[in-house]
């Protein structure tokens, strides 16, 4: 089966569209802003599982009144009787208080509690962490430019730069829409989603870069076109495959790594649509044609 | 590309086996040190605390130029320099001299060698302290590097103090080592509430025995309130005996009461002293003073020369142990604090390995199952490929003695769901080849050359964001990193070498017939 659709009749409308994705992603994030997690924002996080019937999410949340912690966030977590617990804690620092706090959580729940897991982040490591964090997503982007500069044009890494951001925003922007944890794991999701996404656009920068010296007298646009369908197939399965295993940690992989597959999963698919859409577009708009190729050769 | 000299081949397959082996050892046990390797579980599978802490080094500052003081005082009087408004501020002494002097006092702080003041650190090339001077007003502080050394000290002492501590109470191995300049982290497997070892680390543990006065004396005095009696105690600032005389302390019952008490035994300068005070004292009180707290004040009865002495003051069994414990250990140079604190409970941990082996199961299954209906006979070998492939990563993570995260699982599922890309870049770019080829051999010779570089492209940009992603991730995010990275070699190991090779025994033997993908 020869794919032949005819990809650069809707760019435009792509274009259009992502461009609308991109504004309302940064508007979503400037304005609803990011729902930190403990690990950007400082305070303390708590999953604990109860084994009586008789406890109510209310109970939980109430057991955690008179503590002095500020706002208490109170979710259910996984199987019933599971229970996240979250909280700031700006104005309170006494050394044990985790052991207060559990002392009297046990003493107001009935039945066995199980404190499952307990983090504590300071307000300094949780500076520390998102700046890290930020720092090597900005390195990450720095150094697959430097990597695309070197091995195309620089009108590719423009286009593959532009995709990435675009994919970036908008995934972290959907996360601001649905008010979903940023946390450690996210970035190391984002990160991942930069990686898969370069990797899409470069299969098929690749191709368009091949049969810019194979076709000399077509156009960017025609070429984009038939390299994009030419290597369609090959998107479509891996696209497959790398979202049948990121369905699976989804639904099985527990809650820790729910967030974690769900972002990647928002990222491949925008990932996979941008390298077609965003990628690939902006190589016409940028005039990219075999001289572009061939000048380089000549330098060399 | 198609053809496989028996070398080649043979080496192929002995790399593969060679690696993979090393999978294996996970799942039995021998006796040697080199097949004994597995892969470590990380405290979020296994379960276990976290503990990142924060030595407060601001207060050292302060205590080391007061430890200038008197022989800086002594050396301006040996050397008949008057000097006034001697001041010691948070980080500096400051007083005044004769503008005449100042040459004579700039002598005591520039010599190298054995300069009992300023030491000069050698590794930084630099003095500890410096000065400046205003007018006639000389200001002392510590250096750059001397702030530095002093800092890297003391997290080194601390960290020597912290295994000491831990070492008594921790039965698991625990991985204790220093992050950054002034941080240490404590990685504990098998603890569950990290509480106690948390109030044993933030204490500093400085003992010192002080005699009691009724006035002022010679040193000065200071407030103290015994914390069980409350009653109000003036004590000298004269310190008798420090932590650091202790050998040993022990945990004990008091022969006449049964309460619980520390006994102790002193080093020999620390006896010697110890019997001369108390000779010299007898009916005075001698105050015991931990971390800024009176613990209690007893009478002198009898003279003690023997080196070991008790400490009591209502303990219950557990605070006796814990303070003998402290004082074994040693004090820590300042104060620690925790700043990171991350706790996962061992029930967590094995909820946590079994979802992540289900899901990687279910997603294999999926994956080889796709494959195979995708592209029948070569979607085997691509399947075959992965398994290659998986065996691989697990072999180098073992022989790395890796550290497995949950994140670390989702890197490795993530891997099964890219590994097969490079494998369908091939298939895809051979099925575009026997389009235009008449010789099935042209056209997966064909594949391969083209394929190879948008292969190795599109994986070098992956590669780059994971080794990024490890340089700066922390924690479970580095497991991540790892998997992640060593995946994507093993699948262009298995690509490049095992796929290559399989898909031409099967385009050799059907040279002339049509081969379909």
């Amino acid at each position: 089966m020869i794919n032949n659709f005819n990809f650069e009749k809707n760019f435009k409308l792509a274009n259009i569209s992502s461009l609308f994705l991109v504004l309302a992603s940064v508007f979503m994030i400037f304005f609803k802003g990011l729902n930190f997690g403990i690990d950007f924002k400082g305070g303390t996080l708590i999953e604990l599982r109860c084994d009586s019937e008789n406890i109510q999410i209310s109970d939980v949340r109430a057991s955690f009144n008179n503590l002095n912690l500020g706002d208490v966030n109170v979710k259910e977590f996984g199987k019933k009787g599971d229970y996240l617990i979250k909280f700031e804690r700006k104005n309170f620092d006494e050394k044990n208080s985790i052991k207060i706090i559990k002392e009297t959580v046990k003493n107001k729940l009935q039945g066995n509690i199980d404190f499952r897991r307990v983090e504590n982040v300071g307000p300094k490591v949780s500076k520390e962490l998102l700046e890290s964090g930020l720092l090597a997503i900005s390195l990450a982007l720095a150094a697959m430019l430097f990597y695309i500069w070197v091995r195309f044009e620089w009108q590719f890494s423009i286009g593959s730069i532009i995709a990435i951001f675009h994919d970036v925003l908008i995934t972290i922007g959907l996360f601001s829409f649905l008010s979903l944890e940023i946390n450690l794991s996210i970035v190391a999701a984002v990160l991942t989603i930069v990686g898969y996404s370069m990797n899409d656009t470069v299969v098929i920068y690749d191709r368009i870069r091949e049969n810019l010296i194979k076709y000399s007298s077509l156009k960017i646009g025609e070429i984009s076109n038939k390299s994009i369908n030419e290597t369609l197939s090959r998107t479509v399965i891996t696209s497959t495959t790398t979202l049948l295993a990121l369905i699976s940690i989804f639904i099985l992989g527990g809650e820790i790594l729910k967030g974690f597959s769900l972002a990647m999963i928002i990222g491949v698919i925008i990932g996979t649509y941008s390298s077609i859409f965003v990628a690939s577009p902006i190589l016409k708009y940028l005039n990219v044609s075999f001289k572009t190729i061939s000048k380089e050769k000549e330098k060399n | 590309m198609l053809n496989f000299s028996n070398s080649k081949v043979l080496s192929i397959y002995l790399i593969f086996i060679l690696i993979s082996i090393f999978s294996l050892t996970n799942f039995i046990n021998i006796e040697n040190s080199f097949l004994k390797k597995k892969i470590n579980l990380g405290l979020d599978l296994q379960g276990g605390s976290y503990l990142l802490l924060e030595v407060d080094s601001s207060s050292l500052e302060k205590k080391r130029l007061q430890s200038k003081v008197v022989p800086l005082k002594k050396k301006l009087n040996e050397k008949s320099i008057k000097f006034e408004n001697f001041i010691i501020n948070e980080n500096s002494i400051n007083f005044k001299i004769n503008e005449n002097d100042f040459k004579n006092f700039e002598q005591i702080l520039n010599i190298k060698g054995s300069n009992e003041i300023n030491t000069f650190l050698d590794q930084y090339n630099s003095f500890e302290l410096e000065y400046s001077k205003n007018n006639n007003e000389i200001k002392i502080y510590l250096s750059k590097y001397g702030v530095i050394n002093l800092r890297s000290a003391a997290v080194d002492q601390s960290i020597e103090i912290v295994r000491r501590r831990i070492d008594e109470i921790v039965t698991k191995e625990p991985s204790i080592l220093k992050r950054g300049n002034n941080r240490i982290l404590v990685e504990l497997p098998g603890i569950k509430d990290p509480e106690r070892i948390k109030e044993l680390l933030g204490k500093t543990a400085e003992l010192s025995f002080r005699l009691v006065t009724k006035g002022e004396d010679e040193f000065g005095s200071e407030k103290f309130i015994i914390t069980d009696s409350k009653e109000e105690i003036s004590v000298s600032k004269r310190i008798i005996l420090s932590g650091g005389n202790l050998i040993d302390a022990q945990p004990k019952f008091d022969n006449l009461n049964n309460q619980p008490i520390v006994s102790f035994s002193l080093d020999r300068l620390g006896s010697q002293r110890f019997g001369r005070v108390t000779t010299e004292n007898i009916g005075k009180r001698l105050a015991i003073i931990l971390d800024n707290e009176a613990i209690s004040a007893p009478v002198i009865q009898d003279s003690i020369t023997g080196g070991n002495g008790t400490i009591s003051g209502n303990f219950t069994f557990q605070t006796a142990t814990d303070l003998a414990l402290l004082l074994r250990s040693g004090a820590l140079p300042t104060p620690l604090s925790v700043v990171e604190e991350r706790t996962v409970g061992p029930d967590l941990g094995q909820d946590s390995i079994e979802a992540g082996v289900v899901s990687l199961i279910i997603g294999f299954i999926l994956v080889v199952l796709f494959m195979t209906y995708k592209y029948k006979v070569f979607g085997i070998i691509a399947n075959i490929s992965l398994i290659s492939n998986l065996l691989m990563l697990m072999g180098i993570l073992t022989l790395l003695e890796a550290t497995l995260t949950l994140p670390g699982i989702a890197g490795i599922i993530l891997t099964v769901g890219m590994a097969v890309d490079a494998n369908v870049l091939i298939f895809e770019r051979i099925k575009e080849e026997l389009r235009n080829e008449n010789s099935n051999i042209q056209a997966f010779d064909l594949g391969f050359k083209k394929s190879i570089v948008t292969i190795l492209d599109a994986n070098i940009t992956t590669l780059i964001a994971s080794i990024i992603l490890f340089i700066f991730g922390s924690g479970p995010i580095k497991g991540f990193a790892v998997t992640l990275s060593i995946g994507l070699l093993t699948t262009l190991f298995s690509a490049y070498f095992i796929s290559r090779h399989l898909a031409s025994r099967i385009v050799f033997k059907n040279r002339d017939n049509k081969i379909t993908i």
